[in-house]
């Protein structure tokens, strides 16, 4: 469960986010829908404490992201930008390095990184150190580091940048397989048809702030259209005019 | 504390998998300094004590002339040679370079000489050759000498003492005694190391800010339930390792190259065993901490790798500055340069490598600031690794 309640934050004289609040259930996959320049990544990074809001405030399963970071970070799992392995390590000793850094015991740390293997079926490559790895390789091996130790929420930055159709496909089949086992999902993109396909909750946010949220049945109904791309943009247009 | 020694154990097998940073941190810069330090002091010291202690060559022109001459520089540590030939074809030789240098004795030197009047010679010599004019020095003394004998005799012989034509005696006290010239030679040997320390850990501390952020690694670790401080420190232990590494690396390499350097030309007898090698690691061991500290706080302020590179390079020079000072003022080890890091280093350095027993009190002060600053410079460190622009 993750609530974001009336945050905003600046870097220097940019406003990075004004005012976002929404919350992400568990159990369902909620998608941050923006275009580039949003506030979408500052949202995620406040959520799993890299930054600190400047106002308003934000928590997962009920805890302060700014009171008690250290539980937060254990209580999540999150996909930054981009994936970011050590190249020098196999995809195995990645995946356990953070297993390790989760607290994750000795003894049961070969069977985690085991399973993660299992479940992102990266067999083929997980012996083989990460340094040239293709795109969609590297995505599911820093996906795998990242649910190694088991979160309840999950939080993915535009985790389909710049993979093919079947790594998008195998992605999405992994991100609905976390919702059946009762996990909070959120996950950020700016590509529509991305989010449709996947998400039950939509929050989309343009400008540092949030134009529209709710089912995608709800936002169709809500600007009127049937199609969600104009949804989308008529959402997004709302709040780029008041700005 | 798990969490620490995963860190540490994850940066240290990280690093030496990547071949080629390994490659200069352990190989180039702690071998390749010693090496080229052994063989510029050997060339240098070849050339300043070796022509000194050969006896001179002279070629003399016209020694019948002057008997008495040619035999009191005979006498002295000259190596004579008496050529047959005329004035022109003399300086011809010398222009030529066959000859270093001739001594021209006139026809007309007997005359002069039972005439009591100055007699001449000249010398002929290729005053641009520097080597030329320190051997040049040499002859013209030995002629002076000559001189200045002859010319009390006359006095004594005229009844006046000889010390009346003398208003003046210079006494010139050189005290660039052959152990003070070797400090400034040990100096750069100091340096040296300090540098292949530091070479060592470059690598890392420039990756613990500027590499992660550019390969996009600093965020998912960032997300990890470990504090900023732990990840920082975790990094920086690596990072002393690495250091230490190399400074061993390049002790051993010292003690290796030294067996052939000629310092013994120099008054010294040098002695840098394993004991001297096991010595002089422990003493340098704790300035890592400083150097690392340092290089991470200069990198954490820059955007990319390769900037970073630029600006710790030059930040890695700061700490051979009082080692510098140390060698050009020719300070000696006192309790209170103990307390100037690299400077204290470097001056203990001296002692070990002259042999002179270690004052462990001294050893006690320059471990003990040495460390103070590194863990001030570390927590320096530490604040700027905390901040939210790391990230961005």
């Amino acid at each position: 469960m993750i609530e974001v309640r009336n945050i905003a934050k600046s870097f220097g004289k940019v406003k990075a986010v004004s005012d976002v609040s929404f919350s992400a259930p568990d159990g369902r996959i909620t998608g941050l829908l923006g275009p580039n320049g949003a506030g979408k990544s500052t949202t995620l990074r406040v959520l799993y404490t890299a930054i600190q809001p400047d106002q308003g405030s934000a928590s997962v399963d009920g805890i302060d992201v700014s009171r008690d970071p250290l539980e937060v970070r254990r209580r999540l799992g999150a996909l930054p930008h981009g994936a970011g392995l050590y190249n020098q390590l196999t995809a195995r000793e990645n995946i356990a390095y953070f297993a390790a850094m989760h607290g994750v015991e000795k003894s049961e740390r070969g069977d985690r990184v085991q399973r993660m293997i299992d479940l992102l079926e990266i067999h083929d490559f997980a012996d083989r150190r990460t340094k040239g790895f293709s795109q969609g390789q590297k995505i599911k091996v820093a996906l795998a580091r990242a649910l190694v130790h088991g979160p309840r929420n999950v939080i993915l930055d535009e985790p389909t940048n710049g993979l093919d159709v079947m790594a998008t496909r195998s992605l999405r089949h992994i991100i609905r397989k976390l919702r059946e086992d009762g996990c909070c999902v959120l996950f950020s993109s700016h590509v529509m048809q991305e989010v449709a396909a996947l998400c039950d909750e939509i929050v989309i946010v343009a400008n540092g702030r949030v134009s529209m949220a709710g089912t995608t049945d709800a936002i169709r109904q809500k600007t009127g259209c049937d199609d969600l791309e104009d949804a989308f943009v008529r959402a997004i247009g709302r709040t780029e005019a008041a700005a | 504390m798990s969490r620490f020694l995963t860190i540490v154990l994850k940066e240290i097998k990280d690093n030496f998998r990547d071949r080629r940073t390994m490659l200069s941190a352990l190989v180039f810069g702690p071998l390749f300094g010693p090496v080229i330090f052994a063989g510029v002091i050997s060339l240098t010291l070849n050339q300043a004590t070796g022509k000194a202690q050969k006896p001179l060559p002279l070629a003399v022109v016209g020694a019948e002339h002057a008997p008495s001459l040619v035999t009191y520089l005979g006498q002295q540590d000259t190596d004579l040679e008496l050529l047959d030939v005329d004035a022109d074809t003399a300086i011809g030789l010398v222009r030529d370079g066959e000859k270093e240098m001739v001594l021209l004795i006139d026809d007309s030197y007997g005359e002069s000489w039972n005439a009591a009047t100055p007699a001449r010679v000249s010398l002929v010599l290729d005053g641009s050759d520097q080597s030329t004019s320190r051997q040049a020095r040499r002859a013209r003394g030995y002629i002076n000498g000559w001189s200045r004998q002859v010319g009390a005799m006359r006095l004594v012989a005229r009844g006046i003492d000889p010390n009346v034509a003398r208003a003046i005696n210079i006494d010139e006290i050189d005290t660039s005694t052959p152990s003070g010239r070797a400090g400034l030679v040990l100096g750069v040997l100091s340096y040296f190391l300090l540098f292949s320390m530091l070479a060592g850990g470059m690598y890392l501390a420039i990756d613990t800010t500027a590499g992660e952020r550019e390969r996009g690694s600093l965020e998912p670790l960032l997300t990890l339930p470990v504090t900023r401080t732990a990840l920082l420190l975790g990094k920086l232990a690596a990072t002393c390792f690495f250091m230490s590494l190399s400074l061993a690396i390049a002790l051993v390499a010292l003690a290796a190259a030294l067996g052939y350097v000629p310092l013994q030309r120099l008054g010294m007898s040098v002695e840098f065993g394993p004991a001297q090698v096991v010595t002089a690691f422990l003493f340098m061991v704790p300035f890592t901490l400083i150097g690392a500290s340092l290089m991470t706080v200069v990198a954490s302020f820059t955007k990319s790798f390769k900037e970073a590179q630029s600006y710790v390079t030059f930040a890695m020079l700061a700490p051979t500055l009082p080692i510098m000072v140390a060698a050009v003022m020719n300070l000696k080890s006192t309790a209170a340069w103990m307390a100037v890091p690299s400077m204290s280093q470097h001056l203990l350095m001296l002692d070990l490598i002259k042999g002179e027993p270690l004052n462990l009190t001294y050893v006690a002060i320059s471990v003990g600031s040495t460390l103070g600053l590194g863990v001030l410079f570390a927590a320096i460190a530490v604040m700027f690794y905390r901040r939210e622009k790391l990230l961005m």
